[in-house]
């Protein structure tokens, strides 16, 4: 198992929304590159609050406020003067649901390689079909890249976002409970891909389903009320626990 | 107990009175429409369709009538409006919905809607006072020694820069149709769904890159009814442009002539009409307008319901 270089560092994280409320409270943790850290806990309880810090996310909705650090590769992104345009572009993000864009399959994925300033047409369509292999889509879609996005089943174009995430080689993939419109079939299929991922990527996932994340990560983290219960390997969590909480929250027991 | 079959009389009532108040609307129109047909029957017997909407006279001496120097004023005037107007009303929606911090939303939103809320006789005031003489000294003749000079584009600055002219006239309707196309860009571009543009925005993209290529195709649909709708407004639009227009019955190339709209002739002409046919020609032209203006907002109807339709999925 991987995990042994930090690749993400939380010290101290405290996330205020615009109207004052404290969505975060103090949170400390590091996140191993090459490895999957699943975060889990009641809904309301912060996880997708804290993913969305990872991207600075928070940022395009007025007033919310950071405080504390994050650090990635020796640099604290919750600095004013981070550019969060290549901050973005290093940290990918899939979402709870499919948010394919109002255009054909090809350029749903050249459109960030665009955005990265690429510009050669042979070498947008490798790096197109090498994302749709990745993401376990190419044999489905080859004969139909021009047409609409949108005409893909839900599942296939939840792959779709995670093959858009990964073309651009991000180094993290933040993931926001992908699989929870999805049926289960769909469902194992991204969780197949998700640890293929971890490969390449450090991958932070947000789920609701206590089997996923036993069996997609290598460390889970426990969130309550905003604040960190218990992190640890995943093993750990789910077969010891040391705290009340966590053990009544993956037995089922709350929440 | 048992279950009553009759309906309660004051439910009854109430579904009475509103039911009539809104058949009152579909009478109106046909009313209308009737009126129209009728006093123009003169005109049309006379001169037929196409042959009047062809032909460019205008004679109340030799009672000769046609519509096309009208239905050009109020083409090219409605055309060039719509020019001035589209890029600064998706300007504005995109600064509202995508850029402006939330304590300049609220103002610019008032703002724009106080600026459909000026009677139109002021703008045609504000435009003959104000603006017709800004556009003969400055804009104008700058018009006419820099791009004028172009081959080809000089036809459209060719004569005197006298101010009453399509130019000024157009402008003001562009200025006059931006909150209307302001309005319905911006909630179109408020129907994309946030989680896809942030999605854009989580892959890098920046501001401009998301209104280009998730905000505007998500909502082309709806800006298109809005510009439609626009257009209507452009079309019946009669103060403001009388003002400023000349009422001139001519199809002239120049931009920098008096012109006349099918508005503007039947402001200025039903105190003037002395004979039977030229009474009816000028309700003829106003059946016209009816037609015209039917017309083009179905279509705007159409786009703006295919666009809600496309969200509510």
């Amino acid at each position: 198992m991987n995990g042994n270089i930090i690749k993400i560092e939380v010290k101290g994280l405290n996330f205020y929304y615009s109207g004052g409320a404290q969505g975060l409270k103090d949170i400390s943790l590091s996140m191993y590159q090459n490895a999957v850290t699943a975060l889990i806990g009641p809904s309301g309880c912060g996880k997708t609050t804290f993913l969305r810090c990872l991207n600075r996310m928070h940022d395009l909705y007025p007033d919310n406020r950071y405080e504390g650090e994050i650090w990635m590769d020796e640099k604290n992104i919750l600095q004013r003067d981070i550019d969060l345009i290549e901050l973005r572009s290093r940290i990918g993000m899939v979402f709870q649901k499919p948010t394919p864009f109002p255009m054909s399959i090809f350029e749903n994925i050249a459109f960030g390689l665009k955005l990265r300033g690429i510009k050669k047409k042979t070498e947008i369509a490798e790096r197109v079909e090498k994302a749709l292999k990745d993401a376990a889509l190419w044999d489905e879609t080859k004969d139909r890249l021009h047409g609409s996005a949108l005409a893909l089943s839900g599942g296939q174009q939840q792959r779709l976002c995670i093959a858009r995430a990964v073309a651009v080689e991000p180094e993290v993939v933040l993931m926001d409970e992908p699989c929870s419109a999805l049926d289960p079939i769909a469902t194992a299929k991204i969780e197949d891909l998700i640890m293929k991922l971890k490969k390449n990527y450090t991958v932070v996932i947000v789920t609701h389903n206590m089997q996923q994340a036993a069996r997609v990560s290598d460390y889970t983290a426990f969130l309550y009320l905003g604040a960190i219960i218990e992190y640890d390997l995943t093993d750990k969590i789910f077969t010891n626990p040391t705290n009340k909480h966590t053990e009544d929250y993956i037995t089922g027991r709350f929440g | 107990m048992a279950i009553s079959l009759k309906k309660n009389p004051v439910d009854m009532i109430f579904s009475f009175i509103t039911a009539v108040a809104s058949l009152s609307v579909l009478i109106l129109i046909a009313g209308i429409l009737y009126v129209l047909f009728l006093e123009s029957s003169l005109a049309i017997k006379k001169f037929g369709v196409l042959q009047f909407i062809a032909s460019t006279d205008w004679d109340p001496v030799k009672r000769l009538f046609g519509a096309a120097t009208n239905l050009y004023g109020t083409a090219i005037t409605t055309m060039l409006s719509l020019l001035i107007a589209i890029p600064v009303a998706i300007g504005i929606a995109i600064f509202v919905t995508e850029i402006a911090p939330n304590f300049l939303k609220g103002p610019i939103g008032i703002a724009i809607e106080l600026l459909a809320a000026i009677p139109s006789i002021i703008y045609g005031m504000w435009g003959l006072f104000t603006l017709a003489p800004i556009m003969s000294n400055y804009i104008e003749p700058a018009l006419k020694s820099t791009i004028g000079k172009l081959p080809l584009i000089s036809i459209l600055f060719a004569g005197t820069p006298l101010g009453i002219d399509i130019l000024t006239a157009s402008t003001i309707l562009g200025i006059m149709i931006i909150p209307f196309t302001a309005s319905v860009s911006r909630d179109s571009f408020n129907l994309t769904p946030s989680v896809v543009k942030e999605s854009a925005y989580a892959l890098g993209a920046t501001k401009w890159e998301v209104v280009k290529s998730v905000v505007l195709p998500y909502s082309k649909l709806g800006v298109f009814g809005g510009i439609v709708l626009s257009l209507g407004r452009a079309l019946g639009e009669t103060m403001a442009v009388a003002f400023v227009l000349g009422n001139n019955h001519q199809i002239t190339t120049s931009l920098l002539d008096a012109a006349a709209t099918i508005t503007v002739t039947l402001a200025n002409e039903f105190t003037e009409a002395d004979t039977d046919i030229y009474l009816s020609s000028l309700f003829y032209l106003a059946l016209l307008l009816f037609v015209m203006s039917f017309i083009t907002l179905s279509i705007a109807k159409f786009f703006l319901i295919r666009a809600e339709r496309k969200f509510s999925r």
